[in-house]
This record gives structure tokens, sequence and C-alpha cells, in this order.
């Protein structure tokens, strides 16, 4: 027990020593990994992308081009469309044909079927969308060959079966498609944000006008040649690329039947504004500042890995990411300790190597984001510790961060960061524990460890989250819905909740 | 040897379990069929939404935290309590232009409403709530949770009618609420605030304020600690509607707006509209030793 008497000052003056009795293993001297890297050359990018509209690929109509950018080497990977007004106005046009002529007149199996072959297309070029995701993005390799495109497939494979039994789905009520869907995507997880907005929409027999985000355009790019190669009727899919000034133009186009958007709730805030007195339809899926709130009776090595999940999975670029770390005051010394030896082994670097676990930040924008709050962190008086790997001298990437001695008030405990960023506050009871979880404008998700089952209920229940992860952290499935309270959006995507977002009800 | 004098009721607001006069101290004149005056009623403002919310704020966690069965329970009560006074509410219909027949239909609705979503109570997680067959090994179910604190403007026309069948389904699924009666007919309201003090309603969980729209549109929509605002006027006025959406975003209010004609139609009562004011909560639990 003496180690859990600790206190806090001496925390923090002893430095890490990775031959100390504390630290239990030393990964960084005496084992070290060889390079494991994944295969590039099966992955084909062309050097510039047009709109995909009406099942063609379409140049710019004002000939404008972005660059599309691996932030793990700063070069140019390929270049995207700028989508104008010119542009949004083909997409959505032949989306309506689509619709009116085509989607919303076959049969529902038959949509069914087209959405299946989808799913199926994903499966077998997975390994290519998942070497694309991370030279696009900056994740892991092993995340997205593992998460991202699997479950992106999975999504299609769910909603798929969807198409035919939505009577089943609304009792009482008759559900009938919306018509046209704009969709506006974040760049965190490309194709499986991609996934989840698609997959509802066309099982439900809308059509769609997508945007990615700029960063991030390359996968649902290649999704659109997979369109082709299902032989989905033209228009029913069309991807719009641009900034979010584009997605703007989708937001506010009159012949669009529904919103759905991912991204941060001020975003989210301006496009409800925008549709303010419309009768389309939105859902909003936006910030968070998960609590992952560890009780005393908590299994402490597994809530480490937990801990480590919530906040590092996708350099922490995840919107439900377990970035408030609550520990109950009696082991939070013990769980400090061990976050920061678990930290030390954690492999930062190229996002194309089978042994990362943090790849690259996803752009020079977010990445000068990040440092602004550990900034800030800083000089709000927070103690920060970084683990001590080495970074490559290219591309954007962050060491990942604890910071200790906050308080409820400092920003970087109020703000989404979106970055590997973990700010770790302690409480006695539990009613403490839940305050302080529920003390922030968001409820997107939050965890709770322990080892009563009875407390993972009580705790689940008074936390405002739509997600509760109890004893695991950031998992994700199509059956499962996933959305926010308060601040943290509207509507839920994924699971059978996931498809009134996408139509009307009748008797 | 004279008339005797009839006592007449002073018609106050229902805030927080206790009847309150406007801190305001205004009040507006409220006519009957033959336009001669009924009552005063209070022209609430800023400060009495304020303290409605705070109010309908506190009694979220003890209302929220009732067991279904007993939420249902307290439903039952009020409109036990709603039967008995029946004779009241016809003759306050009939002073502001009701028919008797008309008068006793309205009555009967509202209390059969009550039985309706009372019946829910119990029901709808079941109905809407989800396990969801993952591809891991976890055990993990959806179940709805209420949103939290409702402000709401009651229908202008059916005042008892429409303002019970809005009430209805936000309490049964465990928010709380701050409803605006009907501008021009705000008595029946009140009355019916006098059922639900004797219902076993925590105090809080209804609160009810009489005064004018457009000017607490403002106040009713911006306040950033309410979850939702419910509205079901048909003809609402479209720069309001705009307005009504836009102060929404200032906290990601859900904004319902359920637009309904006439309150005694049969698709006027449904359980979608209790999910409406229900949030999704999704929990993941490992299965294994």
């Amino acid at each position: 027990m003496a180690e859990e008497q600790e206190t806090a000052e001496q925390i923090k003056e002893e430095a890490f020593k990775p031959s100390s009795p504390t630290s239990k293993l030393n990964f960084k001297d005496v084992w070290t990994y060889d390079d494991a890297p994944q295969s590039t050359a099966n992955a084909k990018i062309d050097d510039q992308y047009g709109h995909f509209i009406d099942g063609t690929f379409q140049k710019p109509v004002k000939g404008r081009y972005l660059p599309s950018i691996n932030p793990a080497t700063e070069e140019e990977l390929s270049s995207i469309a700028e989508g104008t007004q010119q542009d949004v106005d083909k997409a959505v046009k032949s989306a309506r044909k689509a619709y009116t002529k085509i989607w919303s007149k076959i049969d529902a199996s038959e949509r069914g079927k087209y959405v299946f072959r989808l799913a199926r297309l994903i499966q077998e070029r997975a390994r290519e969308f998942a070497i694309i995701e991370s030279q696009d993005g900056g994740k892991p390799i092993r995340e997205s060959r593992d998460v991202d495109i699997p479950l992106a497939a999975a999504h299609f494979f769910y909603y798929a079966g969807w198409a035919d039994k939505l009577d089943y789905a609304f009792p009482g009520k008759n559900a009938h498609s919306l018509g046209v869907a704009g969709q506006i995507i974040p760049w965190n997880f490309p194709l499986l944000m991609l996934a989840w907005k698609v997959a509802p929409a066309l099982a439900t027999g809308n059509t769609v006008v997508l945007k990615p985000a700029e960063t991030t355009s390359l996968t649902a790019l290649k999704f659109a040649e997979l369109c082709r190669d299902a032989g989905l009727p033209e228009g029913v899919v069309n991807i719009v690329t641009g900034t979010g000034q584009t997605g703007s133009l989708i937001v506010n186009h009159e012949d669009i039947n529904k919103i759905a958007f991912t991204g941060s709730t001020e975003v989210g805030k301006i496009i409800m504004k925008s549709l303010a007195g419309t009768d389309k339809k939105y859902t909003l899926e936006l910030g968070g500042k998960g609590p992952n709130i560890i009780f005393e009776d908590a299994p402490i090595d597994q809530a480490v890995e937990g801990i480590i999940n919530a906040i590092f999975f996708n350099q922490g670029h995840v919107c439900c990411a377990g970035s408030r770390l609550l520990v109950q005051e009696g082991i939070a010394n013990r769980v400090i300790r061990k976050l920061r030896d678990r930290m030390e082994t954690l492999i930062v670097g190229d996002p194309l190597d089978k042994n990362t676990d943090i790849g690259a930040v996803n752009s020079e924008q977010q990445y000068n984001k990040i440092n602004e709050y550990l900034e800030l962190g800083v000089n709000e008086g927070a103690e920060m510790y970084q683990s001590s790997c080495t970074l490559p001298e290219q591309g954007y990437f962050c060491r990942p961060t604890l910071f200790t001695n906050v308080s409820q008030s400092n920003r970087i405990v109020r703000e989404e960061i979106f970055g590997p960023v973990l700010t770790i506050q302690t409480f006695r009871t539990a009613e403490e524990g839940i305050e302080k979880a529920n003390n922030t404008p968001y409820g997107l998700a939050g965890g709770v460890w322990t080892d009563k089952g009875s407390k993972i209920f009580k705790v689940g229940s008074k936390i405002r989250n739509g997600v509760v992860w109890a004893n695991t952290y950031n998992h994700f499935d199509p059956t499962s819905p996933f959305g926010g309270y308060k601040e943290s959006g509207k509507g839920r995507e994924g699971g059978l909740q996931g498809l009134y977002p996408y139509v009307k009800l009748e008797n | 040897m004279s008339d005797r004098i009839e006592v007449l009721k002073t018609y106050k607001t229902y805030i927080g379990g206790n009847f309150t006069r406007t801190e305001s101290g205004r009040y507006y004149k409220v006519y009957d069929g033959n336009d001669e005056i009924l009552a005063n009623a209070c022209q609430c403002s800023r400060k009495d939404v304020r303290d409605a919310v705070v109010a309908a704020r506190s009694a979220v966690e003890g209302w929220s935290s009732r067991t279904a069965y007993n939420r249902g329970q307290i439903l039952y009560r009020i409109a036990e309590m709603l039967e008995t006074r029946k004779a009241q509410f016809i003759e306050e219909l009939e002073t502001i232009g009701y028919k008797n027949k008309g008068a006793k239909a309205e009555i009967n609705d509202s209390i059969d409403r009550l039985i309706y979503y009372a019946g829910w109570a119990d029901k709808y997680q079941q109905v809407f709530g989800t396990i969801n067959p993952v591809a891991s090994s976890h055990f993990n179910f959806s179940m709805p949770e209420p949103t939290g604190v409702v402000n709401i403007w009651a229908p202008d026309d059916q005042p008892l009618l429409g303002l019970i069948s809005v009430i209805a389904p936000v309490i049964v699924g465990g928010n709380t609420c701050v409803v605006l009666a009907s501008e021009q007919y705000p008595l029946c309201a009140i009355s019916f605030a006098e059922v639900l003090n004797s219902s076993d309603v925590p105090e809080g969980v209804v609160n009810i304020l009489t005064g004018y729209r457009e000017e607490l549109l403002e106040h009713m929509t911006t306040h950033m600690d309410v979850n939702a605002f419910f509205y079901t006027d048909p003809n609402i006025d479209q720069d309001q509607r705009k307005q009504i959406d836009e102060n929404g975003a200032l906290n990601l209010k859900h904004i319902i707006r359920k637009p309904v004609k006439n309150w005694q139609e049969e698709e006027t009562q449904s359980p979608y509209f209790i999910t409406e004011f229900q949030e999704t909560k999704t929990t993941w639990h490992p299965v294994g030793y």
C-alpha cells in the first residue's frame, strides 16, 4: 500500500528511468523492432481526381484543384478538384434524377443487393484502401487495416439487409425515403465515415451527394470506382470534393432533403443555423470531451490499456476519445505511473509500418492546433508529461501527452483538442466523478472502469453520453447506434436507430 | 337582501409546484366568448421563464430516476383527478365559447389522452430500445433516456386537450417542462395546474406560464439550460419558425415541430411523440470470465 501513499509531488519529481524497478518493461534499449513496412505497390493513386458525378469522373467547372498531402512525409500524393456552385448543382441534379427515375422505383430487395455488392467490393480491395487511408490521413496501417476498412465494409453489409425490411424497424408506421441526402464527412475516419453515411442512405432509398474532407478525399474517390464496378445506377452516389466552402454549398442547396454532417460542434451550430426555417431533415455528429472514469476497484492494468486506447487511438483524432481521465484519488498515483510507463512503449512514426502505434497528425493545421493547446496547457499551470520517443524529422508527429494538475475550468479540460493529449483529474466519491464527467457542454461518449457490475449500470445511467463503454473503450460496430447528447450532436448513426434519420414516417 | 357576490379566482402561474404571480407584476386581460372580461392573467417575463427553467432543471434528476411504473401511475393519477373535476372544466370551456357537447368531448379526450400515455410509461423502452448483436465479445444495448428540460408552446386552440397532448408525452418519458399556455385561453391551463398539484406530480416537473408568445419566444428558445423546444402551431409565421431554429442552434436544442390542426384526431397521440424527447444511450459491456 505504500506506493499508493505517494504524493503528487513525488511523482512529479521522479524522472522516468527506463531501468528503474517501477518501469516494468524496457522495450526501448533492450528490444528493438525491425522495420515492418507495408508495401504500397498495390495501391494506385491517380495524379489528379475530378468530381464523381452521374457515374463518371468530371473535371471541376472552374478547373481549380487542391493538393492532397501525405502528412507523414509532407509530400503531395495527388490533387483533388475544388467544388464550386456549378459542380454542386450538377451533382445534386444528377442525384435528383437518379432518385426520381431509378432509385425510388426499384424493388427494395434489389436496392439492398447493390449495397451488398459495395460491401463485398470493399472487402476484396480492403488492403489497397487501408494503404491509401494511411498514406492520405496519417493513421497507422494497423488501424486502417484492422479497424477502418473492415468496419466500413461491415456497415454496408449491415444496412444492405435493412433495405427490404424497413417495415419492421418502425412499428405502426410506414417508412419512406426522403430524396437527396447531402453528406459532409470529416478527416479522421474517411472511408468509415463515408460508410456510416452512404450505407443507410442508399438502403433506405435515398441518393447521395457526399463531400469528403479536403485532406482525406482519396478513399472516397476510390470508393467512386467501386460504385462503377458494382454497376450502381449513375447518379445514385455523387462525390464532390473541396473545402468547407463546398460543404456549405451542399448545406444550402435548395434541392437537398437531408443533411448529415460529422465534424466540429462549431461548424455543426453554423449548419443548424443555415438550415433554420427549412424542411431539411438533419443529423449532426459533433465534438466531444469524453470522460473516462476509473474507480478504485477497477482492474488497473486493463484500465491502463483502456485509457491508452481511449486517447491515443488514431492519434487522438477521435470525436469520442476518452480525453478526460477521471481517476479515483486512492489509485491516482499508481495509474499515472503505469500510464507513463505504458506511454514509453508506444511507437510513434511511419503510418505504413505495421508496428506503429501512433501515426502522423492529419494535417499541418491540426498539428499547429494541438501544439497551441500544449502551450496553453502549460501556461494555464498544468504539469505536462510527454513520452521520450524520437519523432521522424519529416511529417507532422506529436508525442503522446499527459496533463496533470488541471482543474475543471482549464481550457485543455473543456475544449476538444483532437490530438493525443490526455488531462487527468481525480475524484473521491462516485457522485463527484459523475458531476465532473457531466460538467461539459459535450455528451458523446464516456468510459466507466470498475469490477462492480451494479456500479457500472448506475454510473453508466448517470453520465450524459450517447455511448458508454464499460471496462472497454473505442469499440464500434454497425449494429451499435452512435451519437451524442447535448452539444455533441443530434440523431444516431448505426444500428436500427441509424435508419430513422433517412426516412419520413407516415401512417 | 342582495344576491351573493361570487368569489372570483385569481389566476397565477405554476412554477416549482407553487402558484406565484409573475415577478414582473404585469397582467393581460382574458375575455370570454362574448368579449366580457373573465380574468387577469399573468404576463410573464424573461425572469419568470428563467425561474421556471431552474425549477424544471432541479426536478429532472428526481423525475427521471422514478421507476417507469411510478411515472405511469402518476400520469394515471392526473387523469383520475381530472375526471373528478370534469364539471369545472366544462364550465370553464363554456365561458370561452365552447358548446356543452364540445366541452364534454374535450375533457373526455383529455382524460383519455392521459391514460394513453400513462400506459406507455413502461413500454416505449421495450419497443424502441434494442439489443445490438455486435461482432465482438460484448453485450451491447441501446435505451431511450430523457433529454432533460423541454420548453413548450401549448397550442392556441383546444386549450385543454392541446395542452395535455403536448405535456403528457414529454413527462411520461422522464423529462420536465416549462409550458407557455394558450395566449388567448390561458385560464384552463392554470386550472389544470391545480390538478397537477394534487396528483403526486413532483414540483418542477410541469411549470406553466401565461403571457405573450412573441415576447417570450426569444427567452424560451435561447435559454442555454434547455434541451428541447416543442411547438405544434400549424400556421406559424415563417420568420418566427426560422428564429426558433436559429436560437436553438445556440446550444443545439432539439427543435420539435409537429403541426397539428385538430388534437381529436387519432394520429395526434403516438409513441413517436415520446421518442422525440428521448436520447439513445448505447452501452458496451465485455463478455468473459
